[in-house]
């Protein structure tokens, strides 16, 4: 029996009941559709914070203090206090030790909160310097940016957030006037572009100079090179130069912190690829298992589909023995069946795929408890996925076709 | 039977030698066909009757090639069809000979036509319009022109038989093989078939072998084989007054 032939038949086998193929399909239909929504959900979440990573340019480096692991901090170390200190960031900036280092912009993060008149808000307070704004792709909507003099003098000057300056001062602009940070009056001089979208959101912050949020908020003594830092931006003098700026860094800050040879380091660096595969990677794990789960609700409608082809080669046992009494051969009627179960599942493959796809298509953008949903929807998952239901037909019907190739024409004959 | 070629023009249509089939259930085994010696010419049209069990089905089966006998040889057209393969025997089956059924064994939700087209489809080689049209041609040979497109059971059972009459010409064989094919029918499309049955060996020249119970339709035969526990116990020509007895169906095959 040809191709053509083949198809027909078993089409018209399938059409005979109609309402049995259609809930056998949906079994296909709703395992190949969540498989893929929830790749398009899954590979959405991934996209959209790689590209909100890189939003931030790919040229950031970020040094922390402390070792890599916690047990570190307990045994080695030569005495370091792993700290991160001004000087340490400022000694970044070298251009016989450090080439690749562009700019750095150090930072101390506190938390506090900020007044004016009634209003009051939380803020995620950061000591900067004047280079902060361009480490972290910001700029300015209104004012002036913190300058270096502010740090120098220990100001008392403040740049906000949008949200911060839209919850305390509405659609006034701020500048100019005093608000109280944690207590103590600072003048607002700017206020950031809002960066609604990207990872690190920027709004809600308030940015003071470095030096003030040591001697003024946190009522510390010492030298202005002491002071501590809780991070280190450095940008490098282009993207392809990260890996050697980041050796650049670990050299300097193991040759100030006075490290043996064979300590580790009291710092880490991050670049953004860093983050990117990171994240990439507990994503990774996340696409896999939103994927095994549409995989099983596959394997339900597999076994589905096999249910009713051993159903449908006992009720046609009849059929069988006719058409091998006609001159049909085993091969015959192992096509026939392997090729039916094959046509049903490759159907709710792709009625499956329309209908993931339409679902990804639509909740795109939608609000699930708070977060936006993104998807992306990609044309591999949906050929892998339309492979995967043939497989699966062929995998499920081919036992009940050899059942059926395997009856002898004689008996079939005689079945009622 | 040990006749040469010589005086033979033609090859057997079928030659069964010593043939038996065994059927073993457990430790008791029936013997259904015990022996069998059995030439049919082309051109014969031969009844078998015999009480029920006595092993008509299983010889119907065997000249069919849905089975194979236990021992002995069966030569199909000169082709010693005991050691062929399975699907060797699908080929013969479809290619070289026709069966119709006493239950008419129709798929039930395909119409008269695509019914009568299944056997070319097994067999390849022909266009879906050259299908069709050897498909109507059979149909109308039994006079089922109005019925192409009617479903089994939008026919009665004579029509129904007619049917499986046609598709067992479909593929133009020289011999037609019918097992109790009158057995469902009442009186009328009972004629009915034995007559379509005397047609096709009488116009067409098709070799015809019936199993039946029913003793006017083994009269309406040109030779009668008797069949007891699985054994030929009679084999004998029926005399027509108008049909000219000069053919050599009268030697015995025991
Ligand atoms: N598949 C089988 N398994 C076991 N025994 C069988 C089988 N087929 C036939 N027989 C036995 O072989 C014998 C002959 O059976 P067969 O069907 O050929 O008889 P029959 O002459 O056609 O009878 P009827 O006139 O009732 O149709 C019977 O005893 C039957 O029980
Ligand atoms: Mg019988």
């Amino acid at each position: 029996m040809n191709l053509v032939l083949l198809l027909s038949t078993a089409l018209s086998s399938i059409g005979t009941n109609k309402l049995r193929a259609s809930l056998t399909l949906l079994g296909i239909v709703i395992g190949v559709s969540s498989v893929i929504a929830m790749m398009a959900v899954g590979r959405g979440a991934q996209v959209s914070v790689t590209a909100r990573i890189s939003d931030l340019g790919t040229d950031l480096i970020t040094v922390r203090p402390g070792a890599q692991a916690q047990r570190f901090a307990f045994f080695g170390g030569g005495g370091n206090s792993d700290v991160l200190s001004l000087e340490d960031a400022f000694a970044l900036k070298d251009d016989v030790f450090a080439p690749d280092v562009r700019l750095i912009a150090p930072e101390n993060s506190f938390s506090g909160t900020a007044a004016f008149g009634a209003e009051n808000t939380f803020v995620n307070g950061v000591g900067v310097t004047a280079e902060y704004l361009e480490a972290r792709n910001l700029v300015i909507a209104s004012g002036r940016n913190i300058s270096n003099v502010d740090v120098e003098n220990i100001s008392t000057v403040a740049v906000l957030g949008s949200e911060t300056s839209k919850t305390l001062f509405g659609q006034r602009d701020p500048v100019g006037v005093t608000i109280k940070i944690s207590g103590r009056e600072f003048t607002v001089v700017g206020v950031i572009k809002s960066q609604q979208g990207t990872i690190f959101n920027p709004d809600s912050s308030v940015i003071v100079p470095i030096t003030t949020v040591h001697y003024r908020l946190n009522n510390e003594k010492g030298l202005p090179d002491s002071i501590s830092v809780s991070s280190i931006n450095v940008l490098a003098t282009s993207e392809s130069t990260v890996d050697d700026a980041r050796l650049d860094i670990a050299t300097v800050l193991r040759l100030r912190h006075e490290l043996a040879a064979d300590d580790d380091d009291d710092f880490q660096i991050t670049t953004q690829q860093d983050t990117i595969e990171t994240l990439e990677g507990t994503q990774g794990t996340f696409v896999i298992l939103l994927g095994s789960i549409a995989g099983i609700s596959l394997l339900v409608g597999g076994i589905g589909v096999m249910n009713i082809m051993l159903v449908s080669v006992t009720e046609r046992t009849r059929e069988i023995g006719i058409r091998r009494a006609v001159g049909a051969k085993r091969r015959d009627i192992l096509l026939q069946f392997v090729t039916e179960a094959v046509l049903m599942t490759f159907g709710g493959g792709i009625i499956g795929v329309l209908t993931g796809w339409a679902i990804a298509y639509f909740g795109n953008g939608a609000t699930v408890a708070g977060d936006v949903i993104e998807t992306a929807i990609e044309t591999h998952i949906a050929v892998i996925a339309l492979v995967v239901s043939v497989a699966v037909g062929l995998f499920f019907g081919i036992y009940p076709a050899v059942r059926a190739a395997s009856l002898n024409p004689i008996e079939a004959l005689r079945h009622e | 039977m040990t006749t040469t070629a010589s005086t033979r023009v033609t090859v057997p249509v079928i030659e069964l030698s010593n043939v038996s089939r065994e059927f073993r259930m457990g430790t008791h085994v029936v013997t259904a066909l015990d022996g069998i010696n059995l030439i049919i010419e082309r051109g014969e049209m031969v009844a078998i009757i015999g009480p029920s069990g006595s092993g008509k089905s299983t010889l119907m089966n065997t000249l069919g090639c849905l089975d194979q006998p236990s021992s002995g040889s069966f030569m199909l057209n000169g082709q010693d069809v005991s050691d062929l393969s399975d699907d060797q025997l699908a080929e013969t089956r479809s290619r070289q000979l026709g069966f119709v059924f006493q239950s008419y064994n129709l798929l039930p939700r395909e119409t008269a036509l695509s019914n009568v087209e299944l056997p070319l489809k097994y067999a390849g080689g022909l266009s879906g319009y050259e299908r069709r049209l050897a498909a109507r041609t059979a149909l109308d040979r039994v006079g089922l022109t109005e019925r192409y497109d009617h479903l089994p059971m939008q026919m009665s059972g004579g029509e129904q038989q007619r049917v499986g009459i046609a598709r067992a010409l479909v593929q133009n064989p020289a011999l037609i093989l019918a097992d109790e094919p009158t057995g469902n029918l009442d009186t009328n499309s009972s004629a009915e078939v034995i007559e379509m049955l005397r047609s096709l060996n009488e116009q067409d020249g098709k070799t015809i072998v019936v199993v039946t119970h029913d003793t006017e339709v083994a009269e309406a035969m040109k030779r009668i084989v008797v069949f007891r526990d699985g054994r030929i116990v009679d084999d004998r020509a029926v005399v027509h007054a108008s049909a000219d007895s000069n053919d050599n169906t009268t030697e015995s095959n025991q």
